[in-house]
């Protein structure tokens, strides 16, 4: 796979544009941001061992839910509660970690209006799988009460697969644990696959993220 | 406040003026006066608060109305500017050599109205539509529901209903 | 006592001092939740933890230096580990200490760091290399009053072997260094709560300062190697000054009692006092517990 670069794009960045540049010897070298300086590569579906293996490993993937802490939208209010003698999601293997790389739950809380819709992709591929989605909020099921914005997207589960909804306006921490025990069960079931879902079904997911995002100016997968 | 609001009428010839409240008095400028006329505010008469910069589409008359609230800290008074420019071409004179928050502003107007600020600094950078390729979506003909309907996957299933008829059969 | 039977041994010491380290790590963010009236993570917390860290089934890498970094933290805890002397006048878990050990041990406290700078910086996050520069230039003040310590040590017992200075202090709890040079014990407890670096000193990781600082970067089964290197680290340190300064152990339950209380003072002190900033715990270093390192040298000159 190749990034796609064109050049015509009015979106394109200055940076990302294909140049030409000098070399130290005076040699001129052709130079395309885009394929030269990110990886190319798609990403690819990892099967799971053999049964009894992969059951217990995701009893401890479902018992160390790592959560990103990444405030996307309004319901991001409801996280840091989480974590207070109130409710103390530690009890449940719950903590926060501040880096993609090392996060396994991304929880999408609330609306996503297109610009932040970029970075939530661009973060949930930088992320490690197996990893899981958690969409808090009625807007990332129909859009909630931002519906009919020019800005604000729909359905969240067109641009990265979700495992677990939590519906409210805005829901309670009560409910976003009772979310987090969802998707223990489901993760102890197996079902919970969405990275490799993301990979088989890479090309429509990229066809829906493309149709809003016209403002790319990234890879078409960054690791 | 009625001192102000006098100078400013015989220096500018302000029109329409509306006392909302004790502190709050709304003017109309002519478009070419308006930034002569904030700049006096704030330079001789103490309004040194820019509160905000906003923009209303009235599309039946073909005019854009701005309105610059300006605030004096020390009198605690506000002074409300509006000002009518054309919907064509809509061009403004920029104000953010007197307050630099003025180009932030400026640049959302930009964005969201289309209109221009020649001069103001990233004016034509987007604010917070990236990549938008319709027209400005706050011009109010923009259909809103129709583009997101077309754009962003709407799920099936959903009831609309109109709220005062709806309440009025739940409320019987 | 045969090489085969040596190694034996030496597994069986880092299988239990591993088990302790994450106990001990999973007992103190216990104890910082019940002070914050939290009923906080369950003690096998660790443990799950690491299982599922080394079982995700992605990895990126970025290059050999990355791969590197995590090998040499792990390398410089193993270090520390297989030269202590872990149990006194236990033929069988001595590992390999022997006259010099004292100086390769400080050696291998830094080594660690070294090796997470040049694994860190290759991640290219801007993030990692902040955390490196703030964890390196931390990390070297933190050397300044332990080193002066241990000299005034090796003046004092006028060896630099582990063994000989907790055989030296045996015979009854007046013959601790704690009591025979108290100045040198404050200088390295002090020094210590930056080598354990809690709460005072642990912006370097801190998850709400710069993201984590130097492993921003690391994931997957590579910080589960940077994990495995920190429990292990927590106990070879504490049982380091425990050898030192508080007379050695000379069975396990001793070992563990003592590595224990002497984990458990950084941690109260951690969730007692807030977190510094990097140049203030770098001026605090060198300011009170430099001057009784000083102190400490003085007097055995």
């Amino acid at each position: 796979m190749t990034n796609e670069n064109k050049n015509h794009d009015k979106f394109l960045h200055e940076e990302n544009k294909i140049r030409e540049v000098e070399a130290p010897d005076g040699s001129i070298i052709k130079v395309d941001p885009l394929n030269d300086y990110f990886l190319t590569d798609r990403p690819v579906v990892r099967e799971p061992k053999n049964k009894v293996v992969e059951k217990f490993l995701n009893w401890a993937r479902a018992e160390s839910l790592w959560v990103l802490g990444f405030g996307t939208g309004c319901g991001s209010i409801e996280i840091p509660p989480l974590v207070t003698p109130r409710f103390d999601a530690y009890r449940f293997g719950v903590q926060m970690r501040p880096t993609p790389r090392q996060s396994n739950v991304f929880i999408i809380s609330g609306y996503l209006a297109v610009k932040t819709l970029k970075r939530v992709i661009r973060t949930y591929e930088q992320m490690q799988g197996p990893k899981y989605v958690l969409a808090l909020g009625s807007c990332t099921i129909n859009g909630g009460m931002y519906w009919d914005s020019y800005n604000t997207i729909n359905r969240l589960d067109h641009f990265i697969p979700v495992d677990v909804y939590v519906a409210g306006c805005m829901p309670r921490p009560e409910a976003l644990l009772a979310g987090f025990a969802k998707l223990k069960e489901r993760i102890k079931a197996g079902r919970a696959e969405g990275a490799n879902e993301y990979a088989e079904k890479f090309d429509w997911y990229k066809a829906n993220q493309k149709k809003i995002i016209n403002d790319w100016n990234m890879p078409d997968y960054n690791w | 406040m009625e001192n102000i609001i006098k100078d400013i009428q015989n220096r500018f010839e302000v029109s329409d003026i509306v006392n909302q409240r004790d502190n709050i008095t709304f003017v109309t400028c002519e478009k070419e006066k308006t930034i002569a006329l904030i700049t006096h505010m704030k330079k001789n008469l103490g309004f040194k608060h820019f509160v905000l910069m906003t923009a209303v589409d009235w599309i039946e008359d073909g005019l854009f109305q701005l309105t610059y609230i300006l605030n004096n800290p020390k009198k605690k008074l506000d002074v409300a500017i509006r000002t009518f420019i054309s919907r064509e071409n809509a061009t403004m004179e920029t104000a953010h050599k007197l307050w630099k928050q003025v180009s932030t502003y400026q640049r959302e107007l930009k964005e969201m109205f289309g209109i221009d600020f020649p001069g103001s600094p990233r004016v034509n950078e987007s604010f917070i539509l990236e990549g938008w390729n319709d027209i400005p979506p706050y011009r109010r003909d923009f259909q809103t529901k129709e583009y997101a309907e077309k754009t962003y996957f709407p799920r099936p299933g959903r009831k609309t209903n109109d709220p005062s008829e709806y309440m009025k059969k739940n409320m019987s | 006592m045969d090489i085969a039977t040596k190694l034996f041994y030496v597994f069986l010491g880092l299988f239990i001092v591993l088990n302790w380290g994450m106990l001990m790590s999973a007992t103190m963010r216990k104890i910082g939740a019940r002070i914050a009236g939290r009923y906080g993570i369950p003690f096998y917390q660790p443990w799950i933890d690491l299982v599922k860290l080394y079982s995700l089934r992605d990895s990126i890498t970025h290059g050999v230096m990355f791969y590197l970094g995590p090998v040499f933290r792990l390398a410089g805890g193993l270090g520390m580990f297989l030269f202590m002397p872990m149990i006194f006048g236990s033929e069988y878990f001595s590992n390999f200490s022997f006259a010099g050990d004292l100086v390769l041990i400080m050696y291998f406290q830094f080594f660690g760091m070294l090796g997470m700078a040049l694994g860190a910086s290759e991640g290219a996050h801007p993030y990692s290399a902040i955390g490196i520069s703030r964890g390196l230039s931390q990390f070297t003040t933190i050397e300044v009053p332990m080193t002066l310590a241990i000299i005034s040590l090796a003046i004092q017992y006028h060896t630099l072997s582990i063994s000989d200075i907790v055989a030296a202090q045996q015979g009854g709890i007046m013959n601790w260094t704690l009591f025979t040079n108290p100045f040198a014990t404050i200088a390295a407890m002090l020094s210590l709560l930056g080598a354990f670096g809690h709460s005072p000193f642990n912006l370097v990781k801190a998850p709400n300062e710069i993201p984590i600082g130097p492993p921003t970067e690391y994931h997957s089964s590579f910080l589960g190697v940077l994990r495995t290197n920190a429990a292990i680290l927590h106990v070879v340190e504490a049982v380091l000054f425990m050898n030192l300064f508080f007379g050695g152990a000379t069975s396990w339950l001793e070992l563990i009692i003592k590595s224990f209380l002497i984990y458990f003072w950084s941690v109260f002190v951690g969730v007692v006092f807030p977190r510094f900033r990097i140049e203030q715990s770098v001026q605090w270093f060198l300011k009170i517990p430099l001057l009784f390192g000083v102190i400490a040298i003085i007097i055995f000159m």
